[in-house]
């Protein structure tokens, strides 16, 4: 069959992603855990992305209040902001904003790094010093973006609440607990659990990318910025087609 | 300078090595023998090949034909445990240094020692690691960043990484590229130095004559992915063949 060039190369680059990402799932399982330095990896991801997360989300939050508060007011239903804001930001804008801007810092940190040993042979020096290279570098790392983005939604949704409770507080006085009551009880299982677990693959989207990309970057210094910008598109970009996927199995739950 | 070799044992033997990236051929039948406590020099032009065939031998790429014997194994067909049993004796000084730019001095040279599986205390560890820069005369160096240090320096931290283990033999590539003549003259008295103090069989890559001059004990010509010819440095210098002459001129 003839494809054009571009459908080519995007189909090539499929194929490898997926062969990578298999190969972390065969050797993740083989013995000889790095356990320390997964340890070390889920507090370099958790730590280097939260405040920039927390900033968003609290932003977003009260932003997404203040906007929505005059149309609510002109309806009538401004007993609704909190429900409202609550769904929105568990089911939708926490997980999605936190895993681009996770995307944005870790991929692309992600895939400078390893691209840059890649090119200065500090990968091969590792295999020749008794250590599995892919699983002291790819695994980690992806079991660490997979264990901590869970982790820092959580965190960011409730930044983001309480963004939300100080915007609502411009305009009228709202008391924390009636706010948080309210959100509680407007949010059921079927919001929650869903929203969480699509961020595992988020996670794993954003650390298999950056190590598949840091791990075949081309010789030479441009070769390492391409692998982290490349990182930061396509994992973006399928954080999004894995949302589409997400609420259509949701749905059918 | 040119330690002498006392037996007469294959370390390392290369036999009809063919690798080739897309169509690109750039091994072809290539061939090479290294004896015990042999300094040995490869000598080629930029892009022949020559990381490549090292990095053949320790395993690191897989050739498409040929025969790679390393201190009596066959490369080619070791396991995963086998592979990094060889690989602890056979020392690999990357062009490009490959020192860890996360870790210190100190961390990098421990890398291979605790990666090895080795059970050893800390003041053992502590021990070789300041043995290792004793040799190379960098001892205040370690705890400082890789990043701290000249390009001469990293050189020498990444030699004394690979002499850590007390290799029988140690793959040099490119050891002096790059580095200021006089920087590069002190590379090539430690890998001399070396070579006395702890019986290791080297291979040397380089296109630098002088270092071929001062180090090897026997060079071998990789033009057009073959072995092309090999002898002693002055054998070669009279050498009549163009190819060859081209070198040192
Ligand atoms: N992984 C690879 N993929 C494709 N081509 C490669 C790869 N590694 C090496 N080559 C090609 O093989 C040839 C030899 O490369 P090699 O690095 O061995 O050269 P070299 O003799 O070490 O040169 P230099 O002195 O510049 O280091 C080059 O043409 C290079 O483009
Ligand atoms: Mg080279």
């Amino acid at each position: 069959m003839n494809f054009p060039d571009a459908t080519r190369v995007f189909l090539n680059q499929t194929g490898e992603i997926s062969r990578f990402a298999f190969r972390f799932f065969r050797q993740g399982l083989r013995t000889r855990y790095e356990w320390q330095e997964l340890l070390r990896q889920c507090y370099i991801v958790g730590y280097k992305s939260l405040p920039l997360a927390a900033l968003t989300a609290f932003i977003m939050g009260l932003v997404l209040t203040m906007q929505l508060h005059p149309t609510m007011v002109y309806y009538g239903v401004e007993a609704m902001i909190p429900a409202m804001v609550g769904i929105s930001i568990v089911r939708e804008i926490g997980p999605i904003l936190t895993a681009l801007i996770f995307a944005g810092k870790i991929g692309s940190s992600i895939g400078a790094e390893l691209g840059s040993m890649k090119v200065t042979e500090q990968i091969d020096a590792m295999e020749v010093s008794g250590t599995n290279p892919f699983k002291y570098l790819v695994v980690t790392r992806t079991l660490a973006s997979v264990l901590m983005l869970p982790v820092l939604v959580i965190l960011s949704d409730a930044v983001s609440l309480y963004g939300s409770y100080l915007g609502i507080n411009l305009y009228e006085q709202v008391q924390f607990n009636l706010f948080f009551k309210q959100i509680l009880d407007s949010l059921a299982y079927q919001d929650v659990v869903p929203a969480i677990v699509k961020t595992f693959f988020f996670g794993f989207a954003v650390g298999i990318i950056g190590c598949f990309q840091g791990y075949n970057s081309s010789k030479g210094t441009e070769g390492v910025g391409r692998s982290a910008n490349a990182a930061v598109v396509v994992s973006s970009v399928l954080i999004f087609i894995l949302d589409l996927i997400a609420v259509q199995v949701a749905d059918l739950l | 300078m040119k330690h002498q070799t006392d037996t007469r044992e294959t370390v390392i033997a290369v036999k009809g090595l063919c690798k080739s990236f897309g169509s690109h051929r750039v091994l072809d039948h290539f061939d090479l023998t290294l004896q015990r406590g042999e300094s040995l020099v490869v000598l080629g032009r930029s892009g022949s090949g020559k990381s490549v065939l090292i990095k053949c031998i320790i395993g690191l790429i897989r050739p498409d034909h040929g025969k790679i014997t390393v201190l009596d194994e066959n490369v080619l067909t070791l396991d995963h445990k086998a592979m990094d049993k060889m690989r602890m004796k056979v020392g690999f000084l990357f062009q490009s240094n490959a020192l860890y730019d996360s870790m210190t001095v100190r961390e990098n040279l421990e890398f291979p020692l605790r990666r090895h599986a080795f059970r050893m205390g800390q003041q053992e560890v502590d021990d070789l690691v300041m043995e290792a820069l004793k040799n190379v005369g960098l001892e205040h160096t370690v705890d400082m960043m890789p990043v701290e240090l000249s390009g001469g320096m990293r050189k020498r931290i990444a030699l004394a990484r690979t002499l850590i283990l007390k290799p029988e033999i140690i793959l040099y590539d490119e050891p002096t590229t790059g580095l200021d003549p006089i920087t590069s003259r002190e590379i090539i008295n430690l890998i001399n130095t070396i070579g006395e103090k702890y019986h290791t069989a080297s291979i040397i890559i380089t296109h630098d004559m002088k270092c071929v001059q001062l180090t090897a004990q026997r060079v071998a010509m990789l033009i057009d992915g073959r072995c092309y010819a090999t002898g002693t440095y002055d054998a070669l210098k009279n050498n009549p063949d163009e190819k060859i002459n081209l070198f040192f001129q």
